[in-house]
């Protein structure tokens, strides 16, 4: 092997890699809040729900899950202008995300939501609460609370899929390896310093997820 | 061809091309006028320049040149194909006249071959639709140039901006295309040709030259030592110029007349 390792460049171009990994970190929290937000409403909508809601918000999450990112990114940057919907790369990267995780999040919740003894729904009945008290109350949050550690890896997963996005020039942290690499063709240590990141990021998420689930659900461990 | 033909020939080539004398003998001029035919290497992969045709007719901006050229000489065309990088030894083993290959010049070649005044244009520019009036680098304060990143015009680009320019860098060509076609940029930073094939689909927006950003045009290389033959190509290449004929073939192929500095 004779190639010599070189990381002079890092003193140039960190600007750009603390540029990019802001903007990760920025698409992360929107597209996580708002899409375990969507998530819940759509999980609520898909199990206890009007009836005729119901086949709608499965024609969406199925239709989420079974394209891919990159096609539903493409669409919404490049495509949805030739209907007079323009928005910058940020936004559509960012309602990509929320869309995307909405889907698989509600999949997961469901699931939670649909494994609650039905003597709960009962219970909330007899305090007098409303059908919406009842599943705000008594039914979302021990089911948050037995997908949690399901929820969280969905979340990162989309965090690291968020690398897409670089695709639409949105100048996020894999758009700042990919112009380093092609400004100083350093690839094996621009990547490698992007995966370092990375590994961090997405470490210091699931820690910070983890941490989350501790102050949501004190009452019974979701460690 | 497969590899292996194809390495056994850049061998031959090379061989060919160190033991063999140059062909120094005489005027290809003459001997192209005594034998009533021309040998003219044109590329076959190289769109909109060279490409062969649904017909297996070759066709393109240089096999429309060498035909005006055998047309002028009044002389009969034998169209050479060649690759980018076999385009130089075929003209020093005398295997071709001319060599019409959308062949840029450099210090590197002008040692070796000669080379004609230019006959096409070839460049990187900033182009836009044509209600966007900029006409240099400091106009584009304030506008979002789509790019594909790494390429020439990106560096170059990236040089030349002016603070509040925002360069948006897509992967590739198809990504910039598409950004500039969906209206995410306004203008985009790139090659001719590529404008060209973006003309091509003829769109809604029309991508125009607004500036230039660096030049690099194509000559017809032919060998050293043929004084004869480069005057008469200059002097036809200068004629075409001035009777529209290049201008036609530039319309035809890129989709745009020539640049008034060709």
């Amino acid at each position: 092997m004779n190639y010599t390792f070189d990381y002079g460049w890092l003193l140039q171009y960190w600007p750009v890699l603390v540029k990019g990994i802001g903007i990760t970190v920025e698409l992360t929290l929107v597209g996580g809040v708002l899409g375990v937000m969507l998530g819940i409403g759509c999980a609520w909508a898909r199990a206890l729900g009007p009836r005729g809601l119901r086949p709608f918000v499965a024609a969406y999450v199925e239709l989420i899950r079974n394209t891919p990112f990159l096609i539903q990114l493409f669409f919404i940057f490049f495509g949805l202008p030739a209907l007079g919907v323009r928005m910058g790369e940020l936004e559509a990267a960012n309602l990509a995300m929320v869309i995307n995780l909405g889907a698989y999040g509600c999949e997961i919740i469901r699931a939670g939501i649909q494994a609650t003894p039905s003597g709960q729904f009962e219970a909330g009945a007899s305090l007098g609460m409303s059908r919406i008290q009842t599943f705000r109350h008594v039914v979302l949050i021990p089911a948050l609370q037995r997908i949690w550690p399901a929820l969280s890896s969905q979340i990162v997963i989309v965090m690291l899929g968020s690398a897409a996005v670089s695709q639409i020039a949105a100048e996020d942290l894999t758009f700042a390896a990919n112009f380093i690499q092609s400004r100083t063709f350093r690839a094996f240590e621009a990547y490698f310093v992007a995966t370092l990141i990375y590994l961090a990021l997405a470490i210091g998420l699931r820690q910070a997820l983890r941490g989350l689930g501790w102050t949501l659900f004190p009452r019974r461990s979701a460690r | 061809m497969n590899r292996r033909h194809l390495i056994a020939l850049a061998a031959g080539a090379l061989l060919a091309a160190t033991q063999m004398p140059l062909p120094a003998s005489a005027d290809a001029l003459a001997t192209i006028e005594k034998d009533k035919v021309i040998r003219i290497a044109v590329p076959q992969d190289f769109p909109p320049f060279g490409t062969v045709g649904a017909d297996m007719e070759p066709k393109g901006y240089d096999v429309d040149m060498a035909k005006l050229i055998a047309g002028k000489l009044g002389v009969k065309l034998e169209l050479v194909p060649v690759t980018s990088a076999n385009r130089i030894p075929y003209l020093q083993t005398n295997k071709v006249d001319l060599v019409i290959s959308s062949l840029g010049k450099n210090a590197e070649r002008e040692k070796v071959i000669d080379f004609t005044t230019a006959y096409a244009p070839f460049f990187n520019g900033v182009f836009g639709p044509a209600d966007i009036a900029v006409t240099d680098a400091a106009g584009l304060a304030g506008k979002t140039v789509g790019v594909t990143r790494g390429a020439v015009e990106d560096l170059e680009l990236t040089k030349i901006a002016p603070a509040d320019l925002t360069i948006k860098r897509y992967e590739d060509n198809n990504g910039t295309i598409s950004a500039f076609l969906s209206g995410q940029v306004e203008l985009i930073a790139t090659g001719n040709v590529v404008a060209a094939a973006i003309l091509a689909r003829n769109p809604p927006k029309k991508p125009e030259i607004k500036f230039l950003i660096k030049n690099s045009p194509c000559y017809i290389g032919l060998n050293k030592n043929e004084p004869a033959l480069l005057a008469k190509v200059n002097e036809i290449i200068a004629g075409a110029n001035k009777d529209g004929a290049l201008d036609a073939i530039s319309q035809k192929w890129l989709g745009a007349g020539l640049p008034k500095d060709l």
